[in-house]
C-alpha cells in the first residue's frame, strides 16, 4: 500500500478490477432468481429460505464484529429481541409489520449506543460474558410487560387481512431485501474509509492505532450496524413466525449458530460466512431427526475450525484467488503485471 | 421482617458464586482463558457424580473424594491440547472454542441424560438446619458451601503466596517469557494452574447440584453469574471475587425478596451498576494482573 502511485513511476493502485464485475453481473442475477422465487415454488421453500436469510443476516454482522471490530459477542440477541419487540409494539399501535422492519433496526442502533458505552469497558472475553448479560437484562425487563405477553410472548396483529400465499411471498421478500441490504451495507462499509480502518484494525489493533486510525469510533460503528442488522433479523423473524416468545427471541442460540456459521465459513471476510450460512444450513436440515445432535456436531466442527482451519472453508477457496466481494487493493506495475494482495492471515494477537 | 433472613441467605448464596467465580478467575487471570464453557463444565461435573455414583441412593457427599480430582487431570489434558493450541493462535480463538465446547457438553448432557433436572441426596444435610430466632433458620448445607469457599480461596492464596508451583504459576501470569527464560516449565505449569481451577470448578458443580436442581441447559446461568461476581469483585482479585459473590448474592436475595420474579434482574442490575459507576470492581487488581 505504501508504494508510490501516479504517473511519474507508472505504479497504479487499483480496486475494482475487470474480474470484480464478472462478480456483480452474477451476483445480481442471482438476486434476481432468488427474487423470483415465490411465483415458480411453494410456500414451504419460501419459508425455509427465509430462516435461511435470517441466518445469513446475523451471520454477516456477527462477522463484522468478530472478524473487523475484533469484538467477539455472544449477547446479539439482545437486538434479535429487541427488533422483535419493536415490530410487536408499532404492530400494537397499527403500523404495518412489514414497514416496521427499519424502523425496528434504528430502535436497534439507538439503544446500542448506550449499551456500548457500557460494554466497551470491558476488554476481549469480559467483553463477550458482558454483551450476554445485557441480552439476558433485556429478556428480564421486557417479560415483566403484560402488555407484551409476559414471559409467554404474544401474538403479531396487523396481519390477519392477508391471503396467505401472499403473506409468505411478502415475508420472503421482505426477508431477501434486508439480507441484500445487509450484505450491501456490509460490504460499502468495508469499501470505504472506516472499512479500511477496521481492516487494520483486524490485522493489527495496536499498528492501527498507532497510525491514527480512530480505533474505538470505528469499533462503536460497527457495533451498532450489527445491532441494526440483528435488529433487522430478528424483525423478519416475528413476521414469518407471527408471534414473539422471549425465550425464543433472546436465546442465545442465536448466537452460538452466528460463531458457527462464521467459524465454518471463515472469519473476516464477506463470501466466508455466505458459504459457512449455506454449509450450517445444510447439516442442520440434514441431522434435524437427531435431536440435540446437529448441535453438538456442529459445535465440534466449529471448535475444529477454529483451530486447524482458521480462514474456514472460504480460505480454503481462496488459494484459488477466488473474490466475490473484492474488498482490497491490487497495485499494478509499469509492465502491466498486477500484484496480488497479499493473502490476509491475520498476525497472532499479542499475549499479555 | 425478613429483611435479615433475606441478607444471611443472601450471604450463603454468594458463598456458592464465589466458589463459581474462583475456577473462572484464575484460568484468565493465570492462562488468560476465558473458558466460557465454565458454567458447563460445572453442570458436567454433577453429573459426571450422578453417573458415578453407584446408586443414587448413596450420598453425594461421597462425590466430593473422586469428583474435582478427576476434573483436575481433565484440565490440565485440556489446557495441554486444545486449549494451549488456541492460545497460541490467539485468545479470542480461545473465547470461541469455549464457546462451542459450552454448546457440545450441553447438548451431549441433554442426549444422554434427557432435558429432566436432577438432584443429588446428601442425606438428612438437605433439611437440616441451626434456628438463629423465629424467622432466621440457617441450613447447614449452605454454611457448608460458603465455609468451603472460603477454605478454598485461603488455601488458594496461601499456595500462590508461598509454594513453589504457586510462585511459578503467579511469575507466569505476570509475564510468561521471563519466566519460561528463569527456567519455569511454563506449560507444565499452565497446565496445573488449569487442573486447580478445573477442580474448583466441579467442586462448585457438586455444590451447586447438592443446594438445587440442576438440568443440562443450567450451566449458562452459573457462567453469568460467576462472571458477575469477577468483575463486581475486580477482574485478577481472588478476595474481591469473594465480595463480589457476596454482593451479588445479595443483590439476588434481596431482589427477589421484594419480587420472587426480581430475584436474578437484581443480581445483573447490580452488576451493570458497578460497570458504569466503578469499573475497576471493589478490589483493583494489581497492574500487572
Amino acid at each position: 500500500m505504501t508504494a508510490p502511485t501516479g504517473a511519474s513511476t507508472g505504479y497504479r493502485v487499483r480496486r475494482l478490477r475487470r474480474s470484480a464485475l464478472w462478480t456483480a453481473l452474477p451476483s445480481a442475477g442471482v438476486v434476481a432468481l432468488l427474487a423470483y422465487v415465490p411465483y415458480v415454488l411453494e410456500r414451504k421453500v419460501t419459508d425455509t429460505l427465509v430462516d435461511f436469510f435470517i441466518l445469513l443476516v446475523l451471520a454477516t454482522t456477527w462477522n463484522m464484529l468478530a472478524g473487523f471490530a475484533g469484538l467477539v459477542s455472544v449477547g446479539q440477541q439482545a437486538y434479535i429481541g429487541v427488533g422483535a419487540y419493536a415490530v410487536l409494539v408499532l404492530a400494537q399501535q397499527g403500523v404495518n409489520p412489514f414497514a416496521a422492519i427499519p424502523l425496528a433496526a434504528l430502535v436497534c442502533a439507538a439503544v446500542s449506543l448506550p449499551v456500548s458505552w457500557l460494554v466497551f469497558r470491558l476488554r476481549g472475553g469480559y467483553f463477550a460474558i458482558g454483551t450476554w448479560v445485557v441480552a439476558e437484562v433485556f429478556a428480564l425487563l421486557v417479560i415483566r410487560f403484560e402488555s407484551l405477553g409476559g414471559g409467554t410472548g404474544a401474538n403479531l396483529p396487523g396481519l390477519d387481512g392477508f391471503d396467505a400465499v401472499l403473506l409468505g411471498a411478502m415475508t420472503y421478500w421482505a426477508a431477501l431485501s434486508v439480507a441484500v441490504l445487509t450484505l450491501l451495507g456490509a460490504y460499502l462499509l468495508l469499501r470505504s474509509r472506516t472499512g479500511l480502518a477496521l481492516t487494520a484494525v483486524r490485522d493489527n489493533e495496536l499498528a492501527a492505532r498507532s497510525v491514527g486510525v480512530r480505533v474505538p469510533r470505528a469499533k462503536r460503528m460497527v457495533y451498532l450496524a450489527a445491532a441494526a442488522g440483528a435488529g433487522a433479523a430478528g424483525a423478519v423473524l416475528v413476521i414469518t413466525q407471527l408471534n414473539v416468545q422471549p425465550g425464543n427471541v433472546f436465546s442465545v442460540k442465536w448466537s452460538a449458530y452466528m460463531v458457527f456459521v462464521v467459524l465454518i465459513g471463515g472469519v473476516g471476510s464477506l463470501e466466508g460466512p455466505i458459504l459457512g450460512a449455506i454449509v450450517f444450513f445444510v447439516l442442520q436440515r440434514a441431522l434435524a431427526d437427531y435431536g440435540a445432535w446437529y448441535l453438538i456436531v456442529l459445535g465440534a466442527v466449529a471448535v475444529v475450525m477454529a483451530v486447524w482451519v482458521r480462514r474456514g472453508l472460504w480460505g480454503l477457496l481462496e488459494r484459488f484467488d477466488v473474490r466475490v466481494f473484492p474488498t482490497g487493493f491490487w497495485l499494478q506495475a509499469p509492465g502491466g503485471d498486477v500484484a496480488r494482495p497479499p493473502r490476509d492471515d491475520p498476525p497472532p494477537a499479542p499475549r499479555h | 421482617m425478613n429483611w435479615v433472613n433475606a441478607v444471611v441467605q443472601g450471604l450463603l448464596l454468594g458463598g456458592l458464586f464465589a466458589l463459581f467465580a474462583c475456577g473462572l478467575s484464575l484460568l484468565f487471570g493465570v492462562v488468560g482463558v476465558i473458558n466460557l464453557a465454565h458454567g458447563d463444565f460445572a453442570v458436567l461435573g454433577a453429573y459426571v457424580a450422578v453417573l458415578l455414583l453407584p446408586s443414587t441412593a448413596t450420598n453425594a457427599l461421597w462425590a466430593l473424594l473422586f469428583v474435582p480430582p478427576l476434573f483436575g487431570f481433565f484440565g490440565y489434558l485440556l489446557q495441554r491440547t486444545l486449549l494451549q493450541r488456541s492460545l497460541e493462535i490467539s485468545p479470542l480463538t480461545t473465547l470461541l472454542v469455549t464457546f462451542g465446547l459450552s454448546v457440545v457438553v450441553q447438548n451431549g448432557l441433554l442426549e444422554a441424560f434427557s432435558a429432566d433436572s436432577h438432584s443429588f441426596n446428601v442425606g438428612s444435610l438437605v433439611t437440616s438446619s441451626f434456628k438463629v430466632d423465629e424467622q432466621l433458620q440457617v441450613s447447614y448445607l449452605r454454611l457448608g458451601v460458603l465455609l468451603v469457599a472460603i477454605a478454598v480461596l485461603s488455601v488458594l492464596s496461601l499456595f500462590l503466596a508461598r509454594s513453589r508451583t504457586g510462585i511459578q504459576i503467579r511469575a507466569v501470569a505476570d509475564d510468561r517469557e521471563a519466566a519460561q527464560m528463569s527456567g519455569v516449565n511454563t506449560r507444565h505449569i499452565v497446565g496445573v494452574a488449569a487442573a486447580i481451577a478445573f477442580a474448583t470448578v466441579a467442586l462448585a458443580g457438586l455444590a451447586y447440584g447438592m443446594t438445587a436442581q440442576f438440568a443440562p441447559y443450567s450451566g449458562s446461568a452459573l457462567l453469568l453469574f460467576a462472571f458477575e461476581a469477577v468483575v463486581i469483585g475486580g477482574i485478577g482479585s481472588l478476595w474481591g471475587t469473594l465480595g463480589g459473590g457476596l454482593i451479588l448474592g445479595l443483590a439476588q436475595s434481596i431482589g427477589f425478596q421484594i419480587d420472587p420474579s426480581l430475584g436474578v434482574l437484581a443480581g445483573h442490575l447490580v452488576f451493570l451498576g458497578v460497570l458504569a459507576f466503578r469499573p475497576t470492581g471493589l478490589v483493583p487488581a494489581r497492574a500487572a494482573a
